[in-house]
């Protein structure tokens, strides 16, 4: 636990050591500004909620994260720095851990300085506050199914543009399974279990019910576990790949 | 201790390392020689737990390496080649990322990193991103992260490549001074540096030991060692003269034709019967001397006949 959170630190620290932090917040807050109010009609909607606002999460995730994901790994094997962490007295695990969580608090930072819209709408009206804080740990766990994606692509390759685009058309895949355009296109004869399983591999399916304010354990399972199998894949890319 | 046992590694279907035994004692200083891609960062890499090899087992005071990784790479200091850093770090930053993974704290902490940046003369550039530095520091921040725990074993690859020579001299300085009751192992291919610091060298060619022992002892097995060279004042035949001479000798002439080189072939010390037949010949000699066995040759003869 030191060890990773040693590792966290020092990433974390990082992220605001460069402009990097700064840029990506500012970003991330004017884009889902855009977002909340051009596109999801926040104020013609007439309602006290955040709805707008969290259901543009997953496709403003689909390029932000990716973006802070694809350093994470491609950049050390690249300046050869992983020789160099992975030589001290610590365990693979610790690494890719603290690098993950490093780049979620990140995220956390991010979502947490959208507080202002928050603000607003208890201002206007009298949202239900309880589903907000729902939406907005569902919100946070979604981003971590991306950021882990992210590390595990970024370990394939030293190139972090690959990585990037690589990250970008899996989290769009995972976006796009649990869509209804793409169950409806299902013909007949596929068993409803088959299409259901496949529903349930989507991050909307998941993330609907959750930006609504529903935590429903077994999302937030599906999300765990998730995160889980994809770090898991990125130890095993690390320990194939670091030698190259 | 280091103990090397058959150690075989391959990438794909080349054989880089092939089945190498070594063992370094405390107190060694080993250069660990080799043409480029013979496998010395290779072994470097699996003595660090970075790789892991397809055979053999190494252990380091008396514990095995795989099963023991966390616990032995605590002994290790390593810098491995091109000395890699966290470019957007500053250096103080980074010694204390490093300080802390090796469990330093507090006090204790800050005063590993005053001592081990003043041993590599650190101190004005602290504050400074690492990216921002020079060749020569970058790498002194690479060998300060190394001896930052005041290891038992330090392995550095190619610890002054690209630095200039007063920077060389200083790092071979400093690794003379770290040395004692120390196990160090430096590879490089710089062969001036192994006679200047290491007691023992070892030259490997395509993955296997093709020779050991003292520098000294490997300078012995070059075919000049013992030698003779001549310089004259003006063009003068030696060989009729050196007929008289009853030991097995070769002659090489030099390119100005000037100059000649007289090589025993069984390796004898030919100085003093050469000198003596110059004098009594009275050859037109401007300058004659011994020569000691250079590295070079040894080198190039074990590692591209292999």
């Amino acid at each position: 636990m030191n060890m990773i959170s040693i590792i966290f630190r020092r990433e974390f620290a990082n992220y605001f050591a460069t402009p990097l932090a700064y840029i990506f917040v500012v970003i991330f807050l004017i884009t889902n500004g855009i977002f909340t109010f051009e596109l999801g009609g926040f104020y013609a909607r007439g309602q006290a909620d955040l709805l707008p606002f969290f259901s543009f999460h997953p496709w403003l995730y689909l390029f932000m994260v990716p973006a802070l994901a694809m350093a994470l790994w491609a950049d050390e094997r690249k300046s050869g720095t992983i020789e160099l962490l992975l030589t001290l007295p610590i365990n693979l695990h610790h690494a890719v851990l603290g690098k993950f969580a490093a780049a979620w608090a990140l995220m956390g930072v991010a979502l947490v300085l959208t507080f202002p819209i928050w603000v607003t709408v208890n201002y206007l009206g009298e949202p239900d506050n309880g589903v907000i804080v729902g939406a907005y740990i569902g919100s946070w766990l979604m981003s971590g199914g991306f950021l882990a994606i992210g590390s595990c692509m970024s370990a394939t390759t030293k190139n972090s543009v690959i990585a990037f685009v690589l990250t970008v058309s899996l989290c769009f895949i995972f976006i796009v399974i649990g869509s209804p355009i793409l169950l409806d296109s299902f013909p007949h004869w596929v068993p409803q279990f088959f299409v259901d399983s496949f529903a349930a591999l989507g991050f909307l399916t998941h993330y609907d019910s959750v930006s609504k304010g529903v935590l429903d354990i077994r999302d937030i399972l599906f999300f765990g576990v998730f995160i889980f199998a994809w770090l898991f894949a990125s130890g095993v890319v690390i320990e194939i790949k670091k030698a190259n | 201790m280091i103990e090397i046992n058959d150690l075989t590694k391959t990438f794909g279907d080349s054989v880089v390392l092939n089945n190498l035994s070594l063992n370094v004692d405390k107190g060694e200083v080993l250069g660990f020689l080799g043409p480029n891609g013979a496998g010395k960062s290779t072994t470097m890499r699996i003595l660090t737990g970075f790789l892991s090899a397809n055979e053999g087992v190494i252990k380091i005071n008396g514990r095995d390496l795989e099963s023991n990784a966390v616990d032995v790479k605590k002994l290790i200091g390593y810098l491995p080649e091109g000395a890699p850093s966290y470019g957007d770090m500053t250096v103080i930053s980074f010694m204390k990322f490093i300080g802390e993974i090796r469990g330093y704290k507090g006090d204790d902490l800050r005063e590993r990193i005053n001592h081990v940046l003043e041993l590599v003369d650190l101190q004005d550039v602290t504050l400074q991103a690492i990216e921002t530095l020079s060749k020569g520091y970058k790498r002194r921040v690479g060998l300060a992260q190394a001896i930052i725990h005041d290891p038992q074993i330090l392995l550095l690859d190619e610890p002054t490549d690209g630095l200039d020579p007063n920077q060389k001299q200083q790092v071979r300085a400093l690794i003379k001074s770290l040395s004692k009751d120390k196990i160090v192992v430096i590879s490089t291919h710089i062969l001036e540096e192994v006679t200047s610091v290491c007691t023992r060298a070892i030259i490997i060619s395509k993955g296997k030991i093709v020779a050991d022992g003292t520098p000294a002892e490997l300078e012995g097995k070059s075919r000049y060692h013992n030698a003779v060279t001549i310089k004259l004042l003006r063009p003068y035949e030696i060989s009729e003269d050196l007929l008289e001479l009853t030991e097995e000798l070769s002659i090489e002439k030099m390119e100005d034709s000037l100059g000649y080189c007289v090589v025993s072939e069984k390796g004898e010390s030919l100085f003093a019967s050469v000198s003596a037949l110059a004098h009594r010949k009275n050859w037109p000699i401007k300058e004659i001397f011994a020569t000691r066995g250079q590295l070079e040759d040894v080198f190039s003869k074990l590692t591209q006949g292999a």
